[in-house]
């Protein structure tokens, strides 16, 4: 929630900062959209303020830094207590005489372990304790283990660093809180902070070595390179294997009756199954091997690449078809010079969707079930609990996918140029 | 010599409700080699689907047609089609859209080159010829799909409102260079348009279609292509045998139009 805060406020500060403060101070180019006064509405006229991208991203990984304690974050959002604290409770015996004692508590990072701190049991009938606590946990103290008067006996905590308390209530010290149960025992929470444990979101930097690491050392017995190429190599290949059945029958679905009615109801009904629904019955058939995933990347791509080509072909222009045969062009030669290319935008439109359903897919079978591969990785991962390995995989996928997208846009440019001109 | 001839031409089609149209009724028409026919009309009246049968593209349910003593059975490269826009294949440059029609015949470059260049300076795109043709505006697409429909040396060219498309000013150019490619080639030209004057400007001879069943209603004879060859387009419309024509022609349009709306409110009265 305050996460949520932050980045609001930073979101609406940074606006008005780089609105008033940056643009002004600075010479904009003057081209023809910047002259446009009707924005709001004009979808053309809406392009990215390169400002605010670099400020998204600055900012995400300044939150991640900050609520996680990172070395690369200027600024932290209050860290967990660590380190020995003491507090000090007021016992009343039966017969109403009290004695104060102390508990040294040591408060230690997740994870260590470290001894308890030394004391020495005092002197009354309330004895001092030493606990240890990992950071932000509550511990519950059975205070009375040494003392001489037991609460079975009917002693009782009348107060907490000299503050009256009774059970049910809690009341707070310098680095924490303290509490009583309904039974009388004490309860110790050291104060969390607002950083997150690295079980639930390591910084960055162990995110980087991490990186580093598996790159240098691999994962599960392959290296960082092969868990990744696995994955690309399964995707493409099921994706080509797709796109080589699926253009030629998306090609003869839009060109002839009988395909048409042959294959509609079948690709209809494929179309809106999810590849995840496949997985199960794919790992039945073909079993958790190369053959299996290849297959489930076939048939994601298959549905897609189909109704793409279907789609090209039914874009097509009727007075561009009747040109081509009234200029003497056979059916081969129309298919060849006019069909093909005149789809050639919705394949790559669909490509592009299959491409990314395809990588969607490949990573979620690996969850399933796979010896190498990037979901693999991270679903091994994350059943030893390393959330450092789990996020580095999902940036890797992330990144792999925008990369896969960013180059079918490439490709798209310099073969297709004429897309959306005609 | 290359003599189109319509023979009593219907055209009937049923509609999923079970009625059905006539959208064509004994059309007979006989065009001669060289001639340049402009087909006038209220909308409606079937230009498009009368040139879309002299192409091939439909088949008539009634009557045949004949070119050069052999049936018309489908499209084919001596019936060449102009359309209103959209045609031209974008992927291609403009040189490799003129020379579609060789290049599907197998000829080699160094059979097509010399007709496409000329044919491409007739229409003023020699500098353009390396473009892509989304990257030209609607007159030099147009002029492109004229030396496009040129350079596959049709006997007949149909010219679907070749000009519909166009600003006026360009309009008005490119009815020069129909006209000088009409000259210049002695080409066949079957011309439909909207437009009254331009019908009388174009037409050696001019067809009036009515509408429902689509027929003919009446044909001239026109001096005023002739007239323009060559010539200032706008002296020809300043000719005071060219006004007449063209109230007398707009008038019967008017009517025609008029009995239309006034059958249609009846039948919904």
């Amino acid at each position: 929630m305050i996460i949520l805060l932050i980045y609001t406020s930073i979101f609406i500060a940074g606006f008005f900062l780089v609105r008033f403060g940056v643009k002004r101070l600075m010479q904009t180019r003057a081209d023809f959209t910047s002259l446009k006064t009707v924005t709001f509405g004009d979808e053309s006229a809406v392009r990215p303020d390169r400002w605010a991208s670099v400020i998204s991203v600055v900012t995400i990984f300044l939150l991640w830094g900050a609520f996680t304690g990172s070395k690369w974050a200027p600024i932290h959002a209050p860290a967990p207590f660590i380190g020995d604290t003491e507090i000090t409770y007021t016992l009343q015996a039966p017969d109403g005489s009290t004695d104060d004692a102390t508990i040294a508590l040591r408060v230690h990072k997740f994870g260590e372990d470290p001894a308890s701190p030394e004391i020495d049991a005092g002197t009354g009938f309330a004895k001092n304790d030493a606990e240890i606590v990992s950071a932000g946990r509550t511990k519950t103290v059975l205070f009375d283990k040494n003392d001489d008067a037991k609460r079975r006996d009917g002693a009782k905590i009348i107060a907490i660093n000299g503050q009256p308390i009774t059970q049910g209530q809690s009341v707070s010290f310098a680095s924490g809180s303290v509490s009583l149960t309904d039974k009388g025992a004490i309860q110790i929470t050291p104060s969390g902070g607002m950083q997150m444990e690295p079980i639930w979101l390591p910084p960055p930097e162990k995110v980087v070595s991490r990186f580093v690491e598996i790159s240098t050392e691999g994962y599960q017995g392959f290296t960082l390179w092969e868990h990744l190429g696995y994955s690309l190599f399964r995707v493409v290949l099921g994706f080509l294997l797709g796109a080589l059945v699926g253009i030629p029958l998306g090609y003869a679905m839009g060109l002839s009756n009988w395909f048409r009615g042959w294959f509609d109801p079948i690709v209809e009904f494929m179309r809106p199954v999810p590849p995840l629904a496949l997985i199960p019955l794919v790992i039945i058939w073909a079993g958790i091997g190369e053959v299996g995933k290849i297959i489930l990347l076939f048939l994601a791509a298959l549905w897609i690449m189909a109704i793409a080509a279907r789609a090209g072909v039914s874009g097509v222009n009727i007075t561009k078809v009747h040109a081509a045969y009234s200029l003497g062009a056979s059916r081969f030669q129309l298919m060849r010079h006019v069909i093909v290319p005149n789809s050639l935008p919705e394949i790559f439109t669909g490509a592009r969707v299959a491409m990314g359903v395809c990588w969607g897919t490949v990573v979620a079978a690996e969850l399933v079930a796979a010896e190498k591969g990037a979901g693999m990785m991270i679903m091994v991962a994350s059943r030893f609990q390393l959330t450092d390995i789990v996020i580095m995989g999902i940036i890797l996928i992330g990144i792999i996918g925008y990369g896969i997208d960013i180059l079918m846009r490439i490709a798209e440019k310099t073969l297709v140029p004429w897309k959306g001109r005609s | 010599m290359s003599t189109l001839s319509i023979d009593k031409i219907s055209m009937r089609f049923d509609l999923p409700n079970g009625s059905h149209v006539q959208a064509l009724k004994d059309i007979s028409l006989e065009i001669k080699s060289g001639e340049l026919m402009s087909v006038l009309g209220p909308s409606g009246c079937g230009k498009t689907t009368l040139l879309n049968i002299v192409a091939g593209f439909l088949a008539p349910t009634e009557g045949s047609m004949t070119l050069n003593n052999h049936h018309i059975t489908g499209p084919d490269a001596e019936r060449g089609m102009v359309f209103q826009q959209g045609a031209l294949f974008e992927w291609m440059s403009v040189r490799e859209n003129v020379s579609f029609g060789p290049r599907m015949k197998g000829q080699r470059e160094a059979e097509w080159r010399d007709n496409v260049d000329h044919l491409l300076d007739i229409v003023g795109l020699r500098d353009f010829k390396d473009k892509s043709v989304f990257e030209l505006s609607g007159g030099m697409q147009q002029r492109v799909a004229l030396a496009r429909c040129l350079a596959n040396d049709p006997d007949v060219i149909l010219m679907d409102e070749p000009l519909g498309a166009l600003d006026a000013l360009t309009r008005e150019k490119m009815q020069g260079l129909v006209l000088k490619l009409w000259k210049e080639t002695g080409k066949t030209i079957i011309l439909i348009t909207h437009s009254v004057e331009e019908a009388l400007l174009l037409g050696e001879r001019l067809l009036v279609l009515a509408p429902r069943p689509g027929r003919i209603h009446r044909e001239y004879r026109l001096p005023f292509a002739d007239m323009g060859v060559g010539h200032d387009l706008r002296e020809v419309k300043k000719h005071p045998e060219f006004a007449e024509k063209r109230e007398e022609i707009l008038s019967m349009i008017w009517d025609m139009e008029e009995e239309i709306m006034g059958n249609a409110a009846e039948a919904s009265a």
